[in-house]
């Protein structure tokens, strides 16, 4: 017999390449994204030498000459290096007006500029002449902050928290405060698509599972037609209706029910965002359902009945609690997806009807601040995982039925 | 004079508006009886049951339970009992919440629920199963965790819509017993279905014979085994032969008919006349195989087919003019004698083991086993 690697581990060989695959495409961005949160080495990396200097200041006060003479030079470099925007972008994300002293600072002290400060006594003075906030302890603070690889920065941030002169934890401003309440919003928003999903798709499930054979092939075509159709066609269908000169608004003004000039706010606000939601995710609630309570015999029913049951009492008793392993897989679906919603409200939900996702978005792709979104992001994945460990705990992972 | 306890009155029902399930039903059910509807599938006895249940309503006719119809009643108001061929047991509930649900619903006090549902588990032998659920259970358990429910808010009309259907032949004959105890213990009605003709004979006092929605014959096991009416019921219950015949003289309840291989005399069920076809029916028990002679009053001859020794019988299939299904069975006791195939022999039987029933054209002679 031909001797090789046993049956089980060649079947098990099989799976390498979806192994890699997912390790390619789901846990190295997610680990490269949750680093992101925690670490970043720009600021040291850019201007390794005013951090070793840094590291000897008791930060009260402004650092010795030697801070100033060492940061000066490598603002110069950084210029000729060209990477003196991004540790200008940085620094002043912790302190904001900090970004064009960093960039002027280089550009006044001009080309050519040797080991003696240009038209001063120290390069103290020196910087000082160019702005007042070298003068200052916070500008040095922030300086040191950015260049800590190792941060709670972006986590404190992601909670509206700050670290403050004295090295406590307190809450920011409330001019500030975004993310919180982006995030309860959020919350709020997807329980509410949740809510509505499922009143509006529990019906819809028992009619397609329980109607003669030819109405609920009808009725799970028109639920699954919308399924395959473009995202950005449904949602820019809900424009169209909704709009101010929408389908909806006409009609309403035609039947008289409202004025022409008292048109419904229907778009681009919260409304946009929880109609269209609730729209996309809807076959989401609806498959599980459907699933579940096509294996749910009619004649139990039927025997609830026969044994004294009104129909209410047959439905809360009997059919309700044998649907729950699909409410519960179509909640938890469509909750997990509606608080990582990002096209339909960006598109659809103008100032009021933003989510966290928008937020995320507008830092990797506007402000750049990776590090912010990142952990943006991580406290989104640790409330989906925490909502699932509790789903867990409460109804049972294995209860739950997906088709 | 005291109402049935049960009465379908000119009871139709269609489900597409054209063909009718159920034709004309009439029938009237005794209190503490046990009455089956027999008859094969499609032929409308689960339908009549649905009915009485609530489930459906008749197109035309009325329903009476008691005296009083039953038609503006839901199906949670008759308080009628419902067996379900798949037992229909709620999955998610324990068996004690199974049999605590309709006693929950009727408002009954915590001690008195488990006293009726410890009661109702003891009679259908499953002391003991309250904290079971029925995806733990055997077949057979399932079936009497249903009786059990069906019977635990005490009602006094219980319907089995084949209820032994999926349960094999050894479990099914306990159960047959079983539910005829249950029936007895308790005193009441219950209106059974099946397709089971054995099954049938076994539980009831009486049974409905259904076809194509109507009823055939009703009666007693005994006389419908021995006192058919219509081909169909010979054929139905127990195992007939059926031959062709047409008429050549009346007397009475006795008339003389022609097989075509012979002329016998038999109990004439109509009242026919000259010249009218019948069906004369003989069971193959009945038939003396190559008889002393002046033993039968009707002999014919036959030719032996097929010899079988089935243990209890031998059982000859014979050909009878050209009907060559012809069965006549004999006993197994002691000089019996016997056949080889390929004999022509003598076959007899007394004139009343004959009788000449109506013709029917979807049956045809020797159409044996439905």
């Amino acid at each position: 017999m031909k001797v090789g690697l046993s049956p089980r581990l060649r079947a098990a060989g099989l799976t390498v390449p979806l192994i890699a695959f997912i390790a390619v495409t789901f846990i190295a961005p997610l680990g490269t994204l949750l680093t992101r949160s925690v670490y970043d080495a720009e600021v040291a990396e850019i201007l390794p030498r005013t951090m070793a200097v840094l590291a000897d200041w008791d930060t009260s006060g402004t650092p010795s000459e030697a801070a100033y003479a060492t940061i000066a030079m490598e603002l110069l470099r950084a210029r000729d290096e060209r990477t003196l925007g991004r540790a200008a972008t940085r620094i002043n994300r912790i302190e904001s007006g900090l970004r064009s002293v960093v960039v002027k600072t280089p550009r006044r002290l001009g080309r050519d500029v040797g080991t003696e400060p240009p038209g001063a006594e120290t390069w103290r003075d020196a910087l000082v002449a160019i702005d007042e906030a070298w003068g200052e302890n916070a500008t040095w603070r922030a300086i040191r902050e950015a260049g800590q690889p190792f941060t709670s920065r972006h986590f404190l941030n992601a909670v509206d928290l700050e670290t403050r002169a004295d090295g406590s934890i307190a809450a920011m401003p409330e001019s500030r405060r975004i993310y919180v309440p982006l995030y309860l919003r959020t919350l709020w928003v997807s329980l509410g698509v949740t809510a509505l999903c499922l009143v509006i798709g529990y019906p819809i499930a028992h009619a397609i599972a329980h109607a003669g054979s030819r109405w609920s092939t009808t009725l799970l075509v028109l639920v699954l037609v919308p399924f395959w159709t473009s995202l950005l066609v449904r949602t820019t269908a809900w424009i169209v209706l909704l709009q101010n000169q929408g389908v909806v608004n006409d009609i309403l003004v035609a039947l008289g029910i409202v004025a022409d000039d008292g048109r419904l706010a229907m778009i681009y606000n919260m409304t946009g965002t929880f109609v269209a939601m609730t729209h996309v995710l809807l076959p989401f609630m609806v498959l599980p359902l459907y699933s579940v309570m096509r294996s749910i015999p009619t004649r139990h029913m039927d025997a609830a009945a026969s044994l004294g049951a009104t129909p209410m009492q047959a439905f809360r008793r009997v059919y309700w609690p044998q649907t729950l392993p699909g409410v519960g897989a179509g909640s938890l679906l469509v909750f997990i997806l509606a608080i990582g919603y990002y096209i339909t409200p960006a598109l659809v939900g103008g100032q009021s009807g933003q989510l966290i996702s928008n937020m995320i978005a507008y830092h990797m792709q506007t402000s750049l601040n990776w590090g912010l979104a990142a952990a943006l992001a991580a406290i989104l994945l640790l409330a989906v995982i925490g909502l699932y460990v509790l789903y867990d705990r409460v109804v049972g992972i294995d209860r739950m039925r997906l088709g | 004079m005291k109402a049935p306890h049960v009465e379908y009155r000119n009871v139709r029902k269609s489900y597409d508006g054209r063909t009718l399930v159920v034709e004309d039903l009439n029938l009237a059910v005794e209190k503490g009886e046990f009455l089956t509807l027999l008859g094969p599938s499609g032929s409308g006895k689960t339908t009549c049951l649905m009915m009485l249940a609530g489930f459906e309503q008749a197109t035309s006719g009325a329903i009476l339970v008691n005296g009083e119809s039953v038609h503006d009643l839901p199906p949670d108001k008759r308080n009628i009992g419902v067996v379900f061929q798949n037992y229909a047991l709620f999955p998610h509930m324990t068996v004690g919440g199974n049999l605590a649900f309709p006693l929950e619903v009727r408002r009954l006090r915590a001690s008195e629920r488990a006293e009726r549902v410890a009661r109702a588990l003891r009679l259908v032998q499953l002391e003991g199963f309250e904290a079971r659920r029925p995806g733990e259970l055997s077949g057979g358990q399932q079936q009497r965790v249903a009786i059990a429910r069906a019977l635990v808010f005490e009602p006094e009309l219980v319907l089995m819509d084949e209820p032994l259907g999926a349960l094999d032949r050894r479990l099914r004959e306990e159960m047959q017993f079983e539910i005829r105890r249950i029936h007895r213990e308790l005193g009441v009605t219950i209106i059974y279905v099946t397709h089971d003709q054995q099954e049938a004979m076994v539980m009831s006092d009486r049974v409905a014979v259904f076809r194509n929605g109507r009823i055939e014959q009703i009666a007693t096991p005994e006389t419908l085994y021995e006192e058919p009416e219509r081909a169909f019921v010979a054929q139905f219950i127990g195992e007939n032969n059926l031959l062709g015949a047409s008429v050549t003289a009346t007397d009475g309840d006795i008339c003389d008919v022609d097989t075509g291989s012979g002329v016998v005399r038999a109990f004439d069920v109509q009242g026919s006349a000259v010249g009218d076809d019948v069906i004369l029916a003989i069971r193959p028990e009945r038939i003396g195989v190559e008889p002393d002679s002046g033993q039968y009053a009707n002999v014919l001859t036959a030719t032996a087919l097929d010899v079988v020794f089935i243990g209890d019988h031998l059982r000859v299939r014979l050909r009878v003019g050209d009907n060559e299904d012809f069965i006549a069975k004999i006993p197994n006791i002691v000089g019996h004698g016997t056949v080889l195939p390929g004999d022509n022999v003598r076959i007899g039987w007394a004139t009343l083991d004959g009788r000449a029933l109506p013709p029917d054209p979807s049956i045809s002679q020797g159409d044996i086993e439905p």
